[in-house]
């Protein structure tokens, strides 16, 4: 309940902040009783409905995805610091994002010419559900999936992807390297409805999924012979679980490049406030983590106005000590 | 009855268990005893249906390889030996897990508070808001045994007997817990239950077995009630160590066997 209150207040704040003086109430006075005299001028309505609300959608859905994405993980590795970063999702995910920028003239460029502006989000998309379906592949063995192999597999699967975008970045010329670092950075600068539409569809499939992952990555808690025992088909859950995990990372990549510590902080924090039961911990970090990018990115916006920092600078400058902070906190209470 | 026909299983290549015919009637306790590495958990494992085996296992004469894992949940619940846990749940929800796949047969009025009538049985009553990770190693065996207890809590159900199926259920406890726990599995099974327990304690196995399966390097070395069982020579050739039953210590030396508890 807080929670909801809590996204509301962030929405309402994000819509009024940003380098134009357009006000929140405003609009939504103007929303509600478009014939008032308190009516917006065209510029302030053109800021908000095309610029401001597209960029909001989109980094709530991006913040839900990626917390939840984090929550899963960690629920199905039964391990509190796992996370798609982790198992090469996303470093998958943006190897085929790097490729589209680099090669996106030369060697895939008919990819490019298909989908238009599509090409970066596609791809990375794909990216991601392709490591994640070799990563399945390697680590299922006669219908069982090793979760410690798929954990190894993933970190070798990673290196390889930052092998290849390092070589990729290595022959990319100047205009194409500053493009590269502000996407790998992470950006919602350039949110349109046209992508939230893209993307929406996925983000919201793998969204509708954990209600049935919550009851059975409880059960996993005790492990997999133990759910198996408690009446979960765990090999049913793990699929749902990988591939929804990858469609919420990979559409999360592909439209804002690698926003960090979202997946990781966002799960521990609310463990500490409402424990670890999936059922409570999955919807609640979905609100939270859309609170969290949202305010994220309102700083990214307002800080150096009106110039805009890249959002994964802020979430990792705010994310990694605060992670830091609870991990000295939880010391010696809780084994991890 | 949980009944194994001709059943081998191997773990990483390496057969474990062989040929192995064993029957575990409802209304009996059946023990499984042997030295280490003789593939007592395996064995149990391969009843509960996490390994794949030749031959068949069947529970009331279903073949357990075809039923489903909510059909299985409402059969037996199984007991590991430890759980290790990696996030914070309290005690109350790790018991209450035991409700969420199978039917815990138990009345309406029941059900609501069933996870602490399970604990009060294992002698953890005001435990349930308690971190599971804060509790000593025998303290979380019996937070398991509840929660197993929840998930079959009527032994028969729709006329159909159910079956506890526990390893080493009493290894970390202390005398007073075993006697507890090891009663709890004798009245699941005078309740019309059936009990498959691995055991390492003879004395306590000879109190509380019905029937007595010895396992000896993969094999079924024997199998009959205590008395048939437990006899000099064989549990000196199972066990690999010239043994005899019945021996009073020298007299001064004190010793506690568990049918020494009034």
């Amino acid at each position: 309940m807080l929670l909801v209150l809590a996204l509301v207040a962030t929405i309402l704040f994000s819509l009024g902040s940003g380098a134009s003086d357009a006000s929140a109430v405003s609009f939504l006075l103007d929303a509600l009783s478009p014939s008032s005299e308190a009516a917006l001028s065209i510029r302030d309505r053109i800021i908000m409905q095309d610029i401001r609300l597209p960029r909001i959608v989109l980094g709530m859905m991006i913040g839900a995805s990626l917390a939840v994405a984090g929550a899963v993980m960690q629920g199905l590795f039964r391990n509190p610091l796992a996370d798609p970063g982790l198992i090469g999702v996303s470093a998958g995910a943006g190897l085929a994002a790097v490729a589209v920028i680099v090669l996106g003239t030369t060697s895939l460029a008919p990819l490019v010419v298909i989908f238009g502006s599509f090409a970066l989000p596609f791809a990375a998309f794909c990216g991601g559900l392709a490591t994640t379906l070799v990563l399945y592949r390697i680590s299922t063995r006669q219908g069982r999936t090793s979760v410690a192999t798929m954990l190894l597999a993933g970190i070798a699967l990673a290196a390889m992807a930052m092998a290849f975008t390092g070589l990729l970045i290595f022959v990319a010329d100047d205009r194409q390297l500053r493009d590269l670092t502000f996407w790998s950075l992470g950006s919602l600068s350039g949110a349109t409805w046209q992508k939230v539409g893209a993307v929406a569809p996925i983000m919201l499939l793998a969204l509708a999924a954990t209600p049935f992952l919550a009851r059975g990555l409880n059960a996993l808690a005790l492990g997999e012979a133990t759910a198996n025992h408690l009446g979960i088909s765990v090999q049913r859950l793990k699929y749902v679980a990988v591939v929804a995990v990858a469609a919420a990372t990979g559409a999360s990549v592909a439209v804002s490049g690698g926003i960090g510590f979202v997946g990781i902080v966002v799960p521990h924090l609310l463990r500490l406030l409402i424990g670890p039961d999936n059922r409570f911990l999955l919807p609640a970090s979905a609100l939270l983590g859309a609170s969290l990018l949202l305010l994220a990115d309102a700083a990214s916006r307002t800080i150096v106005a009106p110039a805009e920092l890249p959002i994964g600078i802020v979430t990792a400058a705010a994310g990694a000590p605060f992670f830091l902070w609870i991990l000295l906190r939880k010391c010696g209470v809780l084994d991890l | 009855m949980i009944e194994a026909l001709g059943v081998t299983a191997s773990i990483g290549g390496r057969p474990i268990i062989a040929d192995i015919d064993i029957s575990a009637p409802a209304g009996e306790v059946t023990a499984i005893v042997g030295p280490n590495g003789s593939g007592k958990t395996t064995l149990l494992r391969t009843l509960s249906g996490d390994l794949r085996s030749s031959g068949t296992i069947t529970i009331n004469g279903r073949d357990i390889a075809g039923i489903k894992p909510w059909q299985a949940a409402t059969l037996r619940a199984v007991l590991p030996q430890a759980t290790v846990l990696s996030f914070p749940y309290t005690v109350r929800e790790i018991v209450r897990l035991g409700l969420l796949g199978g039917r815990s047969g138990a009345t309406e009025g029941d059900r609501a508070n069933l996870p602490d009538r399970a604990l009060a049985r294992v002698d953890l009553e005001g435990f349930a808001g308690r971190f599971y990770q804060e509790l000593s190693g025998g303290e979380q065996q019996r937070v398991q045994l509840a929660r197993v207890l929840c998930q079959v809590w009527s032994p028969v159900l729709d006329g159909e007997p159910r079956y506890l199926l526990l390893d080493e259920p009493v290894s970390s406890l202390d005398i007073k817990h075993q006697l507890i726990i090891m009663n709890i599995a004798r009245d699941f099974a005078r309740q019309g239950g059936g009990v498959v327990a691995v055991l390492h304690d003879l004395n306590l196995t000879a109190m509380f077995a019905d029937r007595i399966a010895v396992m000896r390097r993969g094999r079924i070395a024997a199998l009959g009630t205590p008395r048939e069982v437990l006899t000099d020579a064989l549990v000196s050739d199972v066990f690999d160590c010239p043994l005899k039953l019945d021996t009073l210590p020298p007299a001064g030396t004190p010793f506690l066997l568990p049918q020494a508890a009034m």
